[in-house]
């Protein structure tokens, strides 16, 4: 088996575990998630494998339903920063010069706040919810792609075969479209991929911290906060294995981006 | 027709010139070497000579106006390094129909095989990627060609080919010719008149 086999292997099984958490999560009856005070606070065991919490819910359904509702909003905030980020990259590479230094100055002012406190503001602005959270995790996590594909489109610029093709008669947008953008494509799919990471872990961390998610949804966040009062009582397990869950989670997506970047260009990638 | 570069001053840094005040002038169908020792700017002059780059002052032209800024270009500039001048992402057919749509008489007589065509630059060697250079740069509204160094990355055998098809081709359709090589064998062989970089001022 050589490696390119391996490495696709590798990607179909991630997804695979991911699409099942997804679809185990959103098609999960709503009994499952049903109070049933006989077994409450059980610790782990065959019946319950992330054991009960406090109102005898079983915590494997609630890890997942949690997983699969940071998978959406995850999904659905790097698709659209990493949009965003082609379109400010292009913009700043293709454009004058004072619109490249405009563009520039302007991401530095965005990374000079940090991204939690934005998200915090952002989503309080828009009432929280999922709503808050998408937005402002999306309109936070684009800059450090912004920059990446900027690189990309000047270095391709500048390439003989583009100033070739511009002898050939060639307009500037044929050109941008069938010379640079195609080589954005990697680029683009690898950099939507690691950023859904950064969404999930932002997710979470500021629905722990009360600015996202209502406490109703079973996010990950609010199943990590709510066991913060039973965690000195013992109940160790309704903060570790949901944790443990979300940094799986995080690595397997991260994993499958580096993974997909090797498929897409074994020259530049070693796995 | 007539391509002339008129006193070109240019530099990539401010006050620090790499051409000042350098005079060329090529007929059509004429052949002209240029030899020089490396970094004296004979590849800036192929590039201005080309249209890629504006001088800071004298002008470029042919027939007396001044090269297009839109459109084909009619005089073409082929490269050192093959390898660069081609989009690595592309197949090699649609490299070679970038500019024109070369018919199968002429890929057979530039030595480009059907086969080729499929594949992708990395597949090749620089002599076969060269071909589609000089293929992609032959287009029916070229005048002059300017080939800056082409050889030197290949083979003895190899440039032989290279230079006997390129020069039959200029031949019969009456191509102006402007060979930048170190290799004043290679000038004298391929060029009736050999200009030296120095005295073009």
């Amino acid at each position: 088996m050589n490696r390119r086999l391996s490495a696709a292997i590798t990607a179909g099984v991630i997804l695979a575990v991911i699409l099942a958490i997804y679809i185990g999560g959103t098609f999960l009856p709503e009994s499952a998630l049903r109070a049933d005070f006989s077994q409450k606070g059980l610790p782990p065991s065959a019946s319950h494998i992330f054991g009960t919490d406090f109102l005898g819910r079983d915590m494997f359904t609630r890890t997942v339903k949690g997983l699969s509702i940071s998978l959406v909003i995850g999904a659905a905030a790097s698709v659209i920063s990493a949009f965003i980020a082609l379109a400010v990259g292009v913009t700043a590479a293709m454009g004058r010069g004072w619109v490249d230094h405009a563009v520039n100055w302007f991401i530095d002012v965005f990374m000079s706040v940090p991204h939690t406190v934005l998200i915090i503001l952002i989503s309080v602005a828009l009432a929280r919810g999922v709503k808050g959270m998408l937005v402002g995790v999306a309109v936070t996590h684009w800059v450090g792609l912004a920059r990446i594909i900027r690189g990309e489109v000047m270095q391709i610029r500048g390439r003989q075969y583009i100033a070739a093709s511009r002898r050939f008669g060639k307009s500037p947008l044929w050109i941008a479209r069938k010379h640079i953008l195609p080589h954005m494509v990697p680029q683009f799919f690898v950099g939507l991929i690691l950023l859904f990471p950064h969404a999930i872990m932002h997710e979470s961390g500021l629905t722990f911290l009360g600015f996202g998610l209502p406490p109703e949804q079973p996010a990950i966040g609010i199943i990590l906060s709510e066991s913060m009062k039973y965690i000195s009582g013992g109940a160790v397990w309704l903060a570790f294995f949901p944790g443990l869950s979300l940094v799986v989670l995080v690595l397997l997506i991260d994993k499958l981006g580096n993974t997909i970047r090797y498929l897409l260009e074994p020259r530049e990638a070693q796995l | 027709m007539l391509l002339e570069a008129k006193n070109l001053v240019f530099g990539y840094e401010r006050g620090k010139n790499t051409l000042d005040g350098v005079s060329l002038a090529i007929e059509a169908g004429e052949r002209v070497a240029l030899v020089g020792p490396s970094g004296c700017g004979k590849s800036t002059l192929a590039r201005i000579l080309a249209g890629q780059l504006r001088p800071a002052s004298g002008a470029a032209t042919l027939d007396g106006k001044p090269l297009p800024l839109r459109g084909f270009c009619p005089v073409q500039l082929i490269y050192q390094h093959p390898e660069k001048a081609i989009n690595p992402r592309w197949k090699l057919g649609k490299t070679l129909t970038e500019a024109w749509s070369p018919g199968d008489e002429f890929l057979s007589e530039l030595g480009i095989e059907k086969a080729w065509l499929g594949r992708y630059p990395a597949e090749l060697s620089g002599g076969e990627l060269q071909r589609f250079c000089i293929a992609r740069a032959l287009a029916p509204q070229t005048r002059f060609i300017i080939a800056d160094e082409i050889s030197t990355m290949l083979d003895v055998i190899t440039q032989a080919q290279i230079w006997e098809l390129l020069l039959r081709v200029a031949d019969e359709r009456g191509l102006g010719l402007l060979a930048i090589t170190h290799s004043r064998a290679l000038a004298e062989r391929v060029c009736a008149r050999v200009a030296e970089f120095g005295d073009l001022r």
